[in-house]
C-alpha cells in the first residue's frame, strides 16, 4: 500500500471573536484508502500527543448525506472531486508531497465558530420562513388520493437531495444562498401538496435569505459546480420566475424579516 | 421490581384504539402551560417535537448537531415499510405484524408490534402530505419494492435517500413550529444528565457545545429520542457523534436498560481497509434484491480477478443454503453466513490483520437481465458511493461486502406508553428497546421512529401531563442544583486528568474488544474475558486520558471524552447481558447454542423474557428484572428461511 506525506496550511481561529491565521502542519504516512477527514483525524492524534489543540472541524455521518462536513480545500469547497462531500473525498485523489490549504466556509452569514467550524443556522431560519408544507400529524389524506406525475416527483427529488451543507454559499463570489433556497422552493412547489402555500413560501424564504446577509446571484454558476449533490441552477431560474409572479399577485411585498429569530 | 408493561389485553386489532380512549387529554387552552423537553431531533425526536408543538405544548428540543436536519436518521437508505398493500400481493397489517414478531425471533412485545404495523399506514399518508418525494410509477401512484426478508413489496422509498427525505419532512414540520414559537430549538447542545427529583423526571442538564456553558432545562415531561449505541464498537455505520450518554445517564438515574446485548449487524457494508478507519459505510440491503452474494469455492481463486472466476467455481452460498429466500434472508442470518465463510478462509479482498474479510456482491446477472440503465436507476447513487470509497467500479467488478454494526435493538425499557421506569421520562425510536425483539427487519427503523414520534408520544405524553400536572420543582431546588454541579465536576475531572492518551485511542481499544467478544457471535469464555478487560480499560481511561483545552469553549476532544466514558460503562452491561442470555436469538448468537445447521437456537422455556437491568451503583453487579413475553397470536417457532 502506498503512503504519502502532505503539507497542510490550516486556518486556526480560537473563537468567533478572535482573529485567526494559517498554521503549517506536516502529516506523514497517509494511506490512499484513507478519507480526507481520516487524514485530519491522524493530524489531530498527532497534535493531541504533542499537547496542542487539535483542529476543530465538523463531521458526523461521514457518508455524504448529513451535510455536516465542509472544508474549502485549495480554494474549492469540498475539494477537487465533483459531486463529493469532504467526508467522501479519499486520499487517492492526492499525491505524495501535495501542499493543501484548508479553510472554513467563508461568508458573512456563516460566522466562524472555531477553526474550520462555522455557524450555518441562517439556513435553518430560511427553512423556518416557509420551507415546509403545513400538514399537521393526523390530518393527512390517503397517500394515493393525489397522484403526482412521475416527472414532477423525480424533479422534486432532484431538488430535495440538497444536504444543506453550504458549499453553494462558500463557492459563490457573492456568498449567495440562491441554490439552497431555490432547491427547497423547487422541491415543495413542484408537488401538488405544496401549491397552496407556494406564493407565501417563495416570498418569505427569499425575504429571509436577504435578511440573513447572503449576497445576490449574478450567474457565476459556481454553486452548481461545487454542490456535492449536483443540484441544478435551473432551480434558481424557476425560483426567480415564481418570485416575480408572487410579487405581482401577493398582497404584500417581501416579508420583512430579521436575521436572528 | 415488577415491570408493568401496561400492554392492553383483548383482541390485538383493537388494543391501541381502545387504549387511546383510556388515555387522558389536556385541554387545548392548557397545553401551552406544559413544557415538554425532547432530546434528539431525528425521526422520533423531530416528529415528536413537531407534533407536540402542533398540539400547542411548549416544547424545548435539543440536538448535538448544528441543525436538527442532520440527525443520523438521515443516513437510512433503503426505505420504510407500510402495510398499504398497494401491490395486491397479500400484504396486511397482520402480516407486517407477523413478519416483525417472527423476524425479531420472538423477543418483542406483541401489542407494541401490532401497533407499529397499524400506524405504518398513517405514516405514509403523513409523509406524502408533507411533500416527501417518494418514488412513483408513471401513473403518479406510489411505487413499492420488496426489501430484505419480506416476501411482499411493502417498502416505500425515495431513491437511496429515504431516511433523508423522511427526516427533512419531520425537520420541516419542526421548522414550522419553531417559526410559530411553540418549539424552541437548541442545536449544538448535548444532554449530560437527567434531573430526577423524588423519583420523577423533571428536566435535563445540558452543555452548550459552543460556549461550554452548563445549564439546567426543566420540563413537565422529558422525551429521549437519542438513537442507538452502536458506536460502543467504535467502528459502526452510525454517525461519529452518535452516543449513549443521554440514555446511559438516565439509566444511572433509575431507568431500566432493556436487552442491551441485542445488536444488529448489517450484512452489506464496505469492508475495513486499514487501522485508520473512522467509520463504516453501509450499502443499502436493497442491493440484495438484484445482487448475488458469493465467494470462490477454491482458496486458490481468492486473489484472482473475480470476473475471471467461472460460474462453476463460485459458491452462491445464500442461494445454496436458503433456496426459498436466497439472497434476501434477514440481516442476522446473512451477516453470520458472511462471517462464517470468511472464518473458513474463503473471504476476499485485502488482508487486514492477516485475514480477508469480504464477500462478493455481484450485479453481473442483474445487468444482463435488466440492462445497465435499470440497474443504474435503482442503485446508481450507491454504486457511485462505493466507487468513491473503495476505488472500484461496481458495474464492472463485484462489490466487496462485510457485515458491520448498524443498529441496536436494545435500549431503555419502556412500557406500552413508551414511558420508562422513571415516571415522566419517555423514550422513543432506536433509544428504546421496544419493537424489534432480537433482530430488526429492513425498512422498519424509519417506521418505528415516525410511529413513536407522530402517533404515540403525542397521546401518551398528554396522558401523563393530564394525570401528573405541572412540575412543581423549580430550578433552585437542591436536587436540581446538585445534578448540575455533578455534571460540572465530571466535566472538570475529565479535563484535569492530563494523561497521555486521546479519547479516540480508548474508544478504538474498547470497540475492538467489543467487536471480538460481543459482536456477531459470542461465547461464555470470550464474554468473561471482556468483563475482566473492560473495567481495566475504564480505570486506565480515568487515569491516563488527555483532553487538550478547557471546558468553556468549543472542545471536540472533551465531547468525545464524555461519550467514551459512558460507552466504557455500557460495554460491561452489554457483556453481562450477553453472558446471562444462554440462548441464541436474532442478532444475539451464542456459539454454544446453535442448531446442527448453524442457526440460532432459542431457549423459550428459560429466556422468553425481556432482560431489564437496573443500575445498583456497582457497574459489575446490576440487578436483572424480567418482563415475561407472551405470544397470543404469533406462536414461537424456529425461524426458517430455507
Amino acid at each position: 500500500m502506498s503512503t504519502m506525506n502532505l503539507v497542510l496550511h490550516v486556518w486556526r481561529q480560537a473563537a468567533s471573536n478572535k482573529s485567526g491565521k494559517f498554521e503549517r502542519y506536516e502529516v506523514k504516512g497517509v494511506s490512499e484508502h484513507q478519507s480526507f477527514l481520516e487524514m485530519l483525524d491522524l493530524l489531530n492524534e498527532q497534535l493531541v500527543s504533542e499537547g496542542k489543540a487539535p483542529v476543530a472541524f465538523d463531521s458526523d455521518c461521514r457518508e455524504g448525506i448529513c451535510g455536516t462536513c465542509g472544508i474549502v480545500i485549495n480554494g474549492r469547497p469540498h475539494g477537487p472531486q465533483k459531486g463529493t462531500t469532504t467526508c467522501q473525498l479519499h486520499m487517492r485523489r492526492f499525491k505524495n508531497g501535495d501542499e493543501l490549504t484548508l479553510e472554513p466556509w467563508r461568508a458573512k452569514a456563516f460566522p466562524v465558530l472555531r477553526d474550520l467550524v462555522v455557524d450555518r443556522s441562517a439556513f435553518d431560519r430560511i427553512i423556518q420562513a416557509g420551507g415546509y408544507i403545513s400538514a399537521r400529524a393526523g390530518a393527512a389524506p390517503e397517500a394515493n388520493s393525489v397522484p403526482v406525475p412521475k416527472e414532477n416527483a423525480d424533479l422534486a427529488m432532484d431538488a430535495a437531495a440538497c444536504i444543506g451543507c453550504g458549499a453553494c454559499v462558500a463557492s459563490c463570489p457573492n456568498a449567495s444562498a440562491m441554490l439552497f433556497t431555490s432547491a427547497k422552493i423547487g422541491h415543495l412547489n413542484l408537488l401538488p401538496q405544496g401549491v397552496p402555500e407556494a406564493t407565501d413560501r417563495v416570498r418569505n424564504m427569499v425575504g429571509q435569505m436577504e435578511a440573513e446577509g447572503f449576497g445576490h446571484c449574478t450567474n457565476h454558476l459556481e454553486c452548481e459546480a461545487a454542490c456535492p449533490k449536483e443540484i441544478s441552477t435551473d432551480f434558481i431560474a424557476r425560483m426567480n420566475r415564481q418570485f416575480v409572479g408572487a410579487m405581482v399577485t401577493a398582497r404584500e411585498t417581501v416579508a420583512k424579516r430579521s436575521a436572528k429569530s | 421490581m415488577e415491570l408493568q408493561s401496561k400492554a392492553p389485553s383483548g383482541p390485538i386489532e383493537t388494543r391501541w384504539s381502545r387504549h387511546k380512549v383510556d388515555l387522558k387529554l389536556v385541554n387545548p387552552a392548557n397545553r401551552r402551560k406544559y413544557t415538554v423537553v425532547v432530546v434528539g431531533s431525528g425521526l422520533a425526536g423531530g416528529a415528536a417535537a413537531a407534533s407536540l408543538g402542533e398540539l400547542g405544548y411548549n416544547v424545548k428540543c435539543f440536538c448535538y448537531q448544528d441543525s436538527p436536519r442532520r440527525a443520523h436518521s438521515i443516513a437510512a437508505q433503503g426505505g420504510i415499510n407500510a402495510a398499504k398493500s398497494y401491490q395486491n400481493d397479500g400484504d396486511s397489517v397482520y402480516r407486517l405484524f407477523y413478519d416483525t414478531v417472527k423476524g425479531g425471533d420472538f423477543r418483542a412485545r406483541e401489542s407494541n408490534v401490532y401497533r407499529l404495523a397499524e400506524l405504518s399506514v398513517n405514516i405514509i399518508d403523513q409523509c406524502v402530505a408533507q411533500g416527501v418525494p417518494f418514488a412513483r410509477e408513471y401513473s403518479g401512484l406510489l411505487d413499492n419494492r420488496s426489501f430484505g426478508g419480506a416476501q411482499v413489496s411493502r417498502t416505500f422509498y425515495a431513491r437511496g435517500q429515504t431516511g433523508q427525505q423522511l427526516l427533512l419532512g419531520a425537520y420541516q414540520s419542526l421548522s414550522k413550529q419553531i417559526e410559530a414559537g411553540t418549539v424552541k430549538m437548541f442545536p449544538r447542545t448535548e444532554m449530560l444528565d437527567l434531573i430526577v427529583v423524588d423519583g420523577v423526571a423533571r428536566g435535563i442538564v445540558v452543555r452548550d457545545m459552543v460556549s461550554g456553558k452548563i445549564t439546567v432545562q426543566m420540563g413537565d415531561a422529558v422525551v429521549l429520542a437519542t438513537g442507538g449505541y452502536g458506536n460502543v464498537f467504535f467502528l459502526s455505520t452510525n454517525a461519529k457523534g452518535c452516543n449513549v450518554t443521554a440514555g446511559w445517564r438516565a439509566h444511572r438515574k433509575g431507568a431500566l436498560f432493556g436487552n442491551p446485548c441485542f445488536t444488529q449487524i448489517h450484512p452489506t457494508c464496505i469492508p475495513v481497509s486499514g487501522d485508520f478507519q473512522s467509520k463504516l459505510t453501509l450499502m443499502s440491503e436493497s442491493l440484495r434484491n438484484d445482487g448475488r452474494v458469493w465467494v470462490p469455492k477454491n482458496t486458490a481463486d481468492k486473489k484472482k480477478d473475480p470476473r475471471k472466476i467461472p460460474e462453476e467455481d463460485r459458491d452462491y452460498y445464500l442461494e445454496r443454503i436458503y433456496p426459498s429466500f436466497g439472497n434476501l434472508v434477514p440481516r442476522d442470518i446473512a451477516s453470520r453466513r458472511a462471517k462464517f465463510m470468511c472464518d473458513q478462509g474463503m473471504g476476499v479482498g485485502p488482508e487486514v490483520e492477516g485475514m480477508s474479510r469480504g464477500v462478493y456482491l455481484d450485479f453481473k446477472s442483474a445487468i444482463e437481465r435488466l440492462g445497465k440503465d435499470v440497474v443504474a436507476e435503482r442503485y446508481g447513487n450507491l454504486f457511485d458511493m462505493y466507487e468513491r470509497i473503495a476505488g472500484e467500479d461496481p458495474y464492472e467488478v463485484p462489490m466487496r461486502m462485510y457485515p458491520a454494526v448498524h443498529y441496536t435493538m436494545g435500549g431503555l425499557w419502556v412500557d406500552y406508553n413508551l414511558e420508562s421506569t422513571i415516571p415522566g421520562l419517555f423514550v422513543a425510536g432506536e433509544a428504546n428497546f421496544s419493537d424489534h425483539g432480537a433482530n430488526r427487519l429492513g425498512a422498519s427503523a424509519l417506521m418505528q421512529g415516525l410511529a413513536d414520534g407522530y402517533f404515540v408520544i403525542p397521546y401518551t405524553v398528554a396522558d401523563y401531563l393530564a394525570r401528573s400536572g405541572k412540575n412543581p420543582v423549580k430550578e433552585d431546588h437542591s436536587d436540581v442544583r446538585a445534578a448540575q454541579k455533578a455534571v460540572e465536576e465530571r466535566t472538570a475531572q475529565l479535563i484535569a486528568i492530563q494523561g497521555k492518551r486521546s479519547p479516540d485511542s480508548f474508544h478504538r481499544e474498547l470497540g475492538k474488544l467489543m467487536w471480538e467478544k460481543c459482536g456477531m457471535s459470542r461465547d461464555a469464555a470470550g464474554l468473561k474475558s471482556a468483563l475482566e478487560r473492560i473495567p481495566a480499560i475504564r480505570e486506565e481511561f480515568h487515569k491516563n486520558l488527555r483532553v487538550v483545552g478547557g471546558g468553556e469553549e468549543l472542545n471536540q476532544q472533551l465531547e468525545k471524552a464524555g461519550r467514551v466514558a459512558d460507552f466504557l460503562e455500557l460495554a460491561e452491561l452489554m457483556c453481562l447481558d450477553a453472558l446471562k442470555r444462554e440462548e441464541s436469538c436474532g442478532g444475539h448468537f451464542r456459539e454454544e447454542y446453535q442448531t446442527e445447521e448453524g442457526e440460532a437456537k432459542r431457549d423459550d422455556d428459560r429466556f422468553q423474557y425481556v432482560a431489564a437491568w437496573k443500575y445498583t451503583g456497582d457497574l459489575s453487579k446490576p440487578e436483572l428484572n424480567k418482563e415475561p413475553l407472551g405470544f397470543d397470536y404469533v406462536h414461537p417457532a424456529q425461524r426458517s428461511y430455507k
